[in-house]
């Protein structure tokens, strides 16, 4: 079924929690909200899911109005965060749940529903597992569970809260595959919720990354990777060195900054802000430039440098130990920035008389020496 | 030439100092506070002799004693468990001005003296108390009724269901209640699949307790109950009337009974929450 959500608010006693949602996600579609802790996207999927009711908005599955439907009556199969199995039911009793309270004149006989869940259980590689109570199951053979759980309705949609949250690195990617499989199989509309950018860009057809509230950019994840909408996704993303810089006819300027790799863009002269990520950063020794190697450390394969700038701050860098450069790069050197790879949004309060109203991004991509 | 040997041996430290002094000290309060008490009553008992033992509690006054507790207390406990339930239900899930007020009222029970709650109750109640003058009319007397016996025991006995199901009804995790409507359940089958097999040990712990309570209840009930052999007097107060006789033996064969009850009744209290909570038990 596809998903049509436009202009979705909500907001818990002071705290705005939704501000203004539009997303549309396609039916067979597999969606991931990748955000982080706090920007709402809980709530977003428990309005789909119809546990919560917005302030104002529309969601319309394939044209109908959900707003005017009770949860029970939507077919949301929903994995919650922490699974919410029914503790006093075995497994079985648990897949078969959805369909043993169904309405009488609904509800399949005995035989059917036995038969149906016995092919979940197959079908998510738990059959030996039927009998067995949820505290008796790990984490990931609960989240399996869980997910059959929600199949077993054969859902019009698949909502799943951070499915692999509480599941340790080796199980997570496990599950990971697994979930794109059972995914690809049941060609089931499926959303997903997580903080963790591999989760979401290994798994999903479509990122939508989330910022208190807000939607603040849709894409695949090199577009978002590449081309940070904003600042926040620029951040979130990874690119946490922050460095101001004057841009001058189409190219950007810094103190001890050489960005000569960075193409020339439209936007109007001005301060801007450069985003770029520690390992975009090429320290260079240079006795004349201003910033300064404060501490160095290594993980073996890579150096992690703390450079000072007097006026600036501080900015990290990491770079390869076994480069040719990296002996000269001690403590205390002088040393210049090459900027790789980096964008630049114009500063706020300048942007308007610099630029359209929307703010501008360019980002650039350069062959790395 | 090793040191070790002169080595003192390495004992583990308590992170919490004084277990031994605690434990000690909870289980002489134990021991005189209730094993005494409890072991004093059976060796009185066994000094009676099975034979006469026997005659006194199948004496045709006894049995209609140990009938008519047994039953107001069953009548008590039913009561209580739709009524305690529902009041846990309202106090844990929903809102409303006073609630707090609500909240501590529970109490009332647990801190009013029986006696006071028994003269109050009888006001109440007598023929021309604010709700007697309505019921009595009506055909139904409650003072010096089994019913007066069992609202006795059933006032001081509610907040023991309350009070156990309410903390585990306050503890569930939303999420299953949310699970069971996205998998299409209606209200009814959430509370009976979902919510009621979750608080259903502490709902039967609630209740075997509220009854065993009532069973023991004297304060509360004299006053309502009239006290007429073979038709409103409770056993606790033919152990009390032996007593004043100084039938000590009469006594004591009449309280080991309600002894007996009590233990029965806690026995099965833990096997039915054992048997409820069962699926926790094979974790770990
Ligand atoms: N039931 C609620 N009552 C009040 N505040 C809530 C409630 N649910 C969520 N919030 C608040 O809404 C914000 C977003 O929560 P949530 O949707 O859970 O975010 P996320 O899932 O992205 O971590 C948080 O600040 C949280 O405190
Ligand atoms: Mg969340």
């Amino acid at each position: 079924m596809s998903i049509s959500i436009s202009g979705l608010t909500k907001r818990f006693g002071q705290t705005d929690v939704l501000r203004g949602i539009d997303l549309g996600v396609e039916k067979g579609e597999l969606v991931a909200l990748l955000g982080p802790s706090g920007s709402g996207k809980t709530t977003l999927l428990k309005i789909i899911a119809g546990l919560e009711w917005p302030d104002a908005g529309q969601l319309l599955v394939d044209g109908a109005d959900w707003l005017q439907l009770a949860a029970q009556d939507r077919r949301i199969g929903f994995v919650f965060q922490h699974y919410a199995l029914f503790p006093h039911m075995s497994v079985r009793d648990n897949l078969a749940f959805g369909l043993a309270v169904r309405p009488r004149n609904e509800r399949p006989g005995k035989a059917v529903i036995t038969a149906k869940v016995d092919e979940l259980l197959h079908f998510l590689q738990i059959a030996h597992l039927a009998d067995r109570y949820p505290t008796q199951l790990s984490g990931g053979q609960r989240q399996r569970v869980a997910l059959g759980r929600a199949l077993a309705i054969e859902p019009n949609v698949l909502l799943l809260d951070e499915p692999f949250g509480a599941l340790d690195a080796a199980i997570r990617r496990d599950l990971r595959r697994w979930l794109r499989g059972v995914h690809e199989a049941t060609g089931s509309t499926t959303i997903f919720v997580t903080h963790d950018q591999e989760e979401a860009f290994e798994l999903a057809d479509r990122v939508v990354v989330m910022g208190e509230g807000k939607i603040e950019q849709i894409g695949h994840a090199d577009a978002i990777h590449d081309h940070p909408a904003t600042p926040f996704v620029a951040r979130f993303m990874g690119a946490t060195v922050e460095l101001p810089v004057t841009l001058l006819a189409g190219r950007a300027e810094g103190a001890g900054l050489d960005l000569a790799a960075l193409p020339r863009r439209a936007l109007g002269d001005g301060p801007a802000r450069l985003f770029t990520r520690p390992e975009d950063i090429v320290a260079l020794p240079d006795p004349k430039a201003p910033w300064r190697i404060v501490t160095r450390t290594s993980n073996g394969a890579n150096l992690r440098l703390v450079l000072r700038h007097p006026d600036l701050g501080e900015a990290e860098v990491d770079t390869p130990r076994r480069a040719t450069a990296a002996d000269a790069l001690v403590v205390d050197a002088p040393v210049r920035l090459r900027i790789a790879f980096g964008t630049i949004f114009p500063d706020g309060r300048k942007a308007a008389t610099a630029t359209t109203a929307q703010p501008a991004s360019i980002s650039i991509q350069e062959a790395r020496q | 030439m090793s040191t070790a040997t002169f080595d003192p041996p390495i004992r583990a430290k308590r992170v919490l100092p004084g277990f031994t002094l605690s434990l000690g000290t909870t289980l002489l309060y134990l021991t005189l506070i209730v094993l005494i008490p409890v072991a004093a009553l059976i060796l009185k008992g066994a000094e009676i002799g099975p034979d006469r033992f026997w005659r006194i509690i199948s004496s045709p006054r006894a049995v209609a004693a140990f009938q008519i507790t047994l039953t107001a207390a069953a009548i008590a406990t039913v009561f209580n468990a739709v009524y305690g339930l529902l009041m846990a239900w309202v106090l844990v899930r929903y809102d409303f001005p006073g609630k707090r007020l609500l909240d501590a009222l529970m109490d009332v029970p647990f801190a009013l003296p029986t006696a006071v709650a028994g003269l109050s109750l009888t006001a109440l109640f007598s023929a021309n108390g604010w709700f007697g003058t309505v019921l009595h009319p009506a055909g139904i007397p409650v003072v010096y009724t089994i019913w007066g016996i069992a609202m006795a025991m059933a006032f001081t006995s509610v907040p023991f269901v309350v009070r156990t199901v309410q903390p585990v009804l306050e503890d569930m995790d939303p999420a299953l209640e949310q699970a069971a409507v996205t998998l299409g359940a209606r209200p009814w089958a959430i509370f009976s699949r979902v919510v009621f097999p979750a608080i259903l040990p502490a709902w039967l712990a609630g209740c075997t307790t509220a009854f065993a309570r009532s069973l023991g209840e004297f304060g509360a009930i004299v006053f309502i109950a009239g006290n007429l052999p073979f038709k409103t007097e409770i056993a606790a107060l033919l152990a009390y009337i032996r007593l004043e006789e100084f039938d000590y033996n009469g006594a004591a064969a009449i309280a080991l009974v309600l002894l007996g009850f009590a233990l029965i009744l806690l026995l099965v209290s833990n096997l039915l929450q054992f048997w409820a909570s069962r699926y926790h038990e094979v974790s770990r």
